[in-house]
């Protein structure tokens, strides 16, 4: 009792408040990714009687086994990896390349190619203009479509920009005295030297890879093209289970306990990112930082 | 230089342009073919026929959204939740971020900041599947408020259009809230903690600190923000109002992003959404301007 009270006297009422206003920040921020944690491990049986919300009354792998059998969603994983993959190594290929030919002040055409690219982040077509100019590109209903008009963003040019601006130019010019061309410097010096942000812009754009479920929405007819997040967002938003719900009324015999379904889909849908997050979010914040002192 | 001076530096330097010209390419592509495809907001066009041979009809669209009720509910829609997350939700980053600030212990305080942006990076599909978990029959919100006795009776919160706004800027909040006090805690940590020593041996109070010293340091950051805010009244967050909404919330929910895509997307009548996008990127532009002059006016910092 003495030592609190003596701590408390250290701390004053603000501080002790203080501590406890953010401890329940904590609690609401990881209390939503344990409930769907709990409720995934709960049985069908228990999850026909409703959710659970602290730990699950029958633990149970039952709808993990409905999710990993559904072919429909395991096959929304594997366009998922690749888009992610893909979508984020080109992304990030393309951008750091026009960012360091944009760069050079003896590039010819500099000042016009930098007034091009400004133009694009002012204004935009939009939504419906996009969606034609897809269907007329014949990537509507393609897996591309995932990956071409993800492959630059101004924003993430400006990054790179700023950051081979750090780089010393005697490693360049020293790479030139050698014989090195171009690309050889972008390739051999400038992009070895460029590690954290080439990190930090990948995490980005894996994320949001992984998390999109839009694109799909809109450009994606075809079942096997169709990306995890969008079949997330169907079986949610869309109440549409057909697949998952067969298998499961054959595999119990009973009513669909959907609930405990759909949480393992979520679950498998989040592990991902849950379980590289707390190695990656330092690159994240540090990414934020370059883009606000930027901006 | 001469002009085949110049021809020959440019093909001395192709690998330099081999680099940039691609990105150029890609631009026209798919940032000014639909800029300039904005144009189909003044014809009657039809996907099945190429661009120009859709016949020219002047205001026709402009004149027809004008004067549908679903757009102007959709208006309101928009500017409602909007001001809801301006007002009650600009400010909450802002004292999340002082109030962490006001943490001593470092470890505690770097493991808080770390959690709190956890949610950014959870899709949408996931934390909009918990939101509707949470508000249905028998859900964690039900359960809470008939547990504290605030209400005797299960409320099927997500199908009454009357509680739509504020799920958005509740989810919206629990969601970014963390995330969005990033720039503010960088911008504190970047005060000169002088300041602070000086104020305390001047005998400034806690508050007193927090408002003539943090407030006034992050206050450049502040106007910023505010001004992006402001400018994007008319927009939403589409993914969250397309993960919430549903045939019987909708009424409320249709936000202009929504009318846009169920217009043109859903009905297929491309044109007509062309001009409702047409006409308010003009008033995402008016906004963004009229935001930067009051700024600037008011605080003495705006972005251009």
């Amino acid at each position: 009792m003495i030592p609190i009270v003596r701590k408390m006297r250290r701390y004053g009422l603000f501080e002790i408040c203080n501590t406890l206003l953010m401890l329940a920040v904590c609690f609401v921020t990881l209390y939503p990714m344990w409930f769907v944690f709990v409720n995934s491990l709960n049985s069908p049986e228990q999850a026909l009687l409703g959710t659970t919300n602290w730990l699950p009354k029958e633990w149970s792998l039952a709808s993990y086994r409905v999710v990993f059998d559904d072919r429909n969603l395991m096959n929304g994983f594997f366009i998922s990896t690749m888009r992610t993959l893909i979508g984020t190594s080109t992304h990030v290929l393309f951008t750091a390349i026009v960012a360091y030919g944009m760069n050079k002040t003896h590039l010819i055409g500099r000042k016009v190619y930098m007034k091009i690219a400004l133009i694009t982040m002012l204004f935009s077509g939009g939504l419906i203009p996009t969606f034609l100019l897809m269907v007329k590109l014949g990537l509507y209903n393609h897996f591309l479509v995932f990956i071409i008009p993800g492959l630059y963003t101004f924003f993430n040019m400006v990054i790179f920009m700023s950051f081979f601006r750090t780089i010393p130019d005697n490693l360049e010019e020293a790479a030139k005295v050698d014989g090195a061309s171009d690309y050889g410097v972008l390739f051999r010096i400038v992009l070895p030297n460029s590690k954290a942000v080439l990190a930090t812009i990948s995490l980005f754009s894996a994320v949001y890879h992984w998390n999109d479920y839009y694109q799909g929405v809109i450009y994606i007819r075809s079942q096997e093209l169709l990306p995890l997040q969008t079949i997330l967002y169907k079986i949610i938003a869309e109440n549409s289970m057909t697949f998952m719900q067969q298998q499961a009324m054959e595999q119990f015999g009973a009513r669909l306990p959907s609930n405990s379904i759909k949480f393992a889909s979520m679950m498998v849908a989040t592990l991902p990112i849950l379980l590289v997050y707390p190695f990656i979010q330092r690159y994240l914040v540090k990414g934020v930082m370059i883009g606000a002192i930027k901006g | 230089m001469s002009k085949t001076g110049r021809i020959k530096a440019f093909v001395k330097q192709w690998q330099l342009q081999s680099m940039v010209i691609p990105g150029i390419v890609w631009m026209f592509i798919f940032c000014y073919i639909p800029m300039f495809w904005l144009i189909i907001a003044f014809m009657d066009y039809n996907i099945a026929r190429p661009m120009l041979e859709s016949p020219f009809v002047g205001l026709k669209h402009f004149e027809e959204f004008l004067a549908d009720e679903r757009f102007w509910r959709s208006i309101r829609n928009t500017l409602g939740m909007s001001t809801i997350k301006l007002v009650l939700g600009f400010p909450i980053p802002i004292l999340f971020a002082l109030l962490l600030n006001e943490i001593r212990q470092v470890k505690f305080k770097r493991t808080v900041q770390t959690i709190s942006y956890l949610p950014h990076f959870i899709a949408w599909t996931i934390f909009g599947g918990i939101t509707l978990n949470w508000l249905g029959e028998g859900g964690v919100v039900n359960q809470l408020m008939m547990g504290l006795g605030l209400q005797d009776r299960e409320i099927l919160y997500i199908s009454d259009p009357k509680y739509f706004w504020w799920i958005v800027y509740f989810s919206d909040t629990l969601k970014e809230m963390g995330w969005s006090a990033i720039i503010y805690i960088a911008a504190i940590s970047g005060i000169d903690p002088a300041l602070y020593e000086a104020a305390e041996i001047d005998g400034a109070s806690r508050w007193q600190r927090m408002w003539h010293i943090t407030i006034q340091g992050i206050r450049p950051t502040i106007a910023i923000l505010f001004i992006l805010a402001v400018s994007g009244l008319l927009g939403s967050n589409f993914d969250q109002i397309f993960m919430l909404k549903n045939n019987m919330n909708l009424k409320m929910a249709e936000s202009l992003d929504l009318y846009i895509y169920n217009m043109g997307l859903v009905s297929g009548r491309h044109s007509f959404s062309t001009a409702v996008l047409f006409a308010r990127s003009i008033v995402a532009l008016a906004l963004l301007l009229l935001a930067n002059q009051a700024s600037k006016r008011l605080t003495g910092e705006g972005i251009f």
